[in-house]
């Protein structure tokens, strides 16, 4: 892969936390190096604790990495990434598409300007016709669209996506993921997407990076070849479940094995 | 399953609908104002009834007749409309101070843990005092008039909104502040768009609050300061032993109070449209 096809770059991110009731450090992210292709989906895969939120929330800006560097490839036009977060995190105060437009507004564009330009991305995530309702009356699942939707409207080339489906029923959450993949083929972005389930990273990603708990390392860098479009009918095909296991059985092997009874 | 089975069963049948006449159904729409006004109208005869027929003392209590007949005479004298005067020009801009100084100030210590350092410890101090053992000693800095019935009224309301508004700010949710953060936005649209809208609802509260504390300012200061106010009217009243006089000195108070509680309730749900619960009705069994 020739270095200027990345999108992005990470070469020895390491993030430690001072425990503040023990006086000790925790290391939340060891060394963490992934370089991410244009246009390529890429999953974060791993158990909770293991600082895979904490890598997105680094590149995003939001935290400061204790060592290590990471590289964006730059965009002439503004932003390079825009994050799409847990739970959806939408002003409850704000209408769907002022919700939509924060991020254009936070870049200096009028509001109604602003609005224009978050309308079609509105639409793009299925939502027309509820651009003035408040998010406590949209379900869990619209609640993520509108939050993809905030997330694309500041046109920056690569997503970063925090366990935006955790919080949906399994249903919810297929027809997001196809969504999700029908979208992103749509607007042409790099992802990066954080997620603990394995199924959900098989589905959607290009590759699947399955990192360990505390401290978070990475233990394997699997590519997906899986065909594309992908249909939900893939999930019940033999090629996807075996993905599926061997990234099982990698993430089982790290559990610690329970000591035998009798023998301390 | 056979027919001469022993096995009982509890039926459980839907609710049967039955059409009402439309007296019966128009009362059920309005069962809450036709039983809170009827209330108050048989509190109103009773007491008329009562008077008159000499139960209850009209000299001390009073009697419907009574205070609507001492409102009409009180509403042509130059002086009541005086006292009217003062106590809404008290209440008005010691509340608009109290409001205006509050809320920056509630803001910034709650967001700055510099600022609310340094205040913390004044806050509770201050708001620790009896408002109303401040009376004497504002009386010695600005006398009895007009400004120290406000000083006391902006305190009551001062502390009652400071505290909510920073407590506010506090609670604050931090995934909304990540969003504005991940955006990029400015301190100031931190606060536009973050920080003040997740604080109005603790500084409603506060309002409300602030506009019953501030009524018994008005009041406290008024009786002690004796100079003017519906709270002298009350005075005078008394001296003269007028029940009727005094209940509607009364009157004119709680109008007050019910007027702004109305007031400030509407201006609240105007900003809350986004929350669930303001745009609650009550709908039971049309």
């Amino acid at each position: 892969m020739a270095n200027t096809d990345l999108a992005l770059s990470a070469r020895g991110v390491r993030m430690e936390y001072r425990d503040r009731s023990s006086d000790t450090r925790l290391v939340a992210i060891e060394a963490m190096d992934l370089d991410v292709a244009d246009r390529e989906f890429v999953s974060l895969l791993g158990p909770s604790g293991c600082g895979k939120s904490t890598f997105l929330k680094i590149v995003n800006g939001l935290l400061k990495a204790t060592a290590g560097e990471i590289r964006l490839r730059r965009n002439g036009k503004g932003r390079e990434d825009a994050m799409v977060f847990q739970d959806a995190a939408l002003f409850p105060w704000y209408s769907v598409l002022d919700n939509v437009a924060y991020g254009l507004v936070c870049a200096g564009v009028k509001n109604d300007e602003a609005r224009k330009r978050a309308a079609p991305l509105v639409e793009l995530v299925g939502l027309q016709g509820f651009e003035a309702k408040y998010p406590y009356q949209l379900s869990g699942g619209m609640q993520q669209r509108a939050n993809l939707a905030r997330a694309l409207a500041v046109d920056a080339p690569i997503l970063l996506m925090d366990e935006p489906f955790a919080s949906l029923d399994a249903q919810t959450r297929e027809v997001m993921q196809a969504e999700l993949l029908r979208i992103w083929n749509a607007a042409q972005k790099t992802v990066v997407f954080v997620t603990h389930q394995i199924e959900e990273a098989v589905y959607l990603s290009d590759r699947v990076i399955v990192m360990s708990a505390r401290p978070g390392r990475i233990l394997a860098d699997i590519e997906i070849e899986l065909p594309r479009p992908r249909a939900l009918e893939l999930k019940r095909s033999a090629q996807f479940t075996a993905y599926a296991d061997q990234i099982w059985k990698l993430l089982a092997s790290q559990h610690a094995p329970a000591a035998p009874v009798g023998q301390a | 399953m056979s027919v001469e089975s022993a096995t009982t069963y509890r039926v459980i049948y839907p609710r049967v609908r039955r059409r009402r006449p439309p007296l019966v159904r128009w009362y059920r729409r309005n069962e809450r104002v036709v039983l809170g006004l009827g209330g108050l109208a048989a509190f109103v005869v009773l007491w008329q009834v009562l008077s008159g027929a000499g139960v209850v003392d009209p000299l001390f209590f009073g009697s419907p007749q009574g205070v609507f007949q001492a409102g009409v005479r009180e509403v042509q004298i130059p002086r009541f409309w005086n006292d009217v005067r003062y106590s809404l020009t008290e209440v008005t801009v010691g509340f608009l101070a109290s409001l205006v100084l509050a809320v920056p100030l509630g803001l910034a210590i709650g967001w700055y843990r510099r600022v609310s350092f340094a205040f913390d410890p004044w806050l509770n101090f201050l708001n620790a005092i009896p408002r109303p053992a401040l009376i004497p000693l504002v009386v010695l800095w600005v006398g009895l008039g007009i400004e120290m019935k406000t000083i006391i009224v902006f305190l009551g309301g001062f502390f009652s909104i400071i505290l909510p508004t920073v407590e506010g700010v506090r609670t604050v949710d931090q995934q909304l502040l990540d969003v504005a953060h991940s955006f990029r936005a400015s301190q100031r649209r931190l606060f536009t768009s973050v920080v003040i809208p997740a604080t109005v609802p603790f500084i409603a509260a506060g309002v409300r609050l602030a506009l019953g504390r501030l009524l018994i300012g008005v009041v406290v200061a008024e009786l002690y300061a004796q100079t003017e106010g519906i709270g002298v009217l009350i005075e005078r009243a008394a001296d003269v032993l007028d029940g009727n006089r005094m209940l509607f000195g009364v009157l004119l108070f709680t109008l007050m109070g019910v007027l702004t509680t109305e007031a400030a309730g509407r201006v609240e749900r105007h900003f809350q449209r986004w929350r669930p619960s303001a745009n609650l009705d009550l709908e039971e069994g049309t």
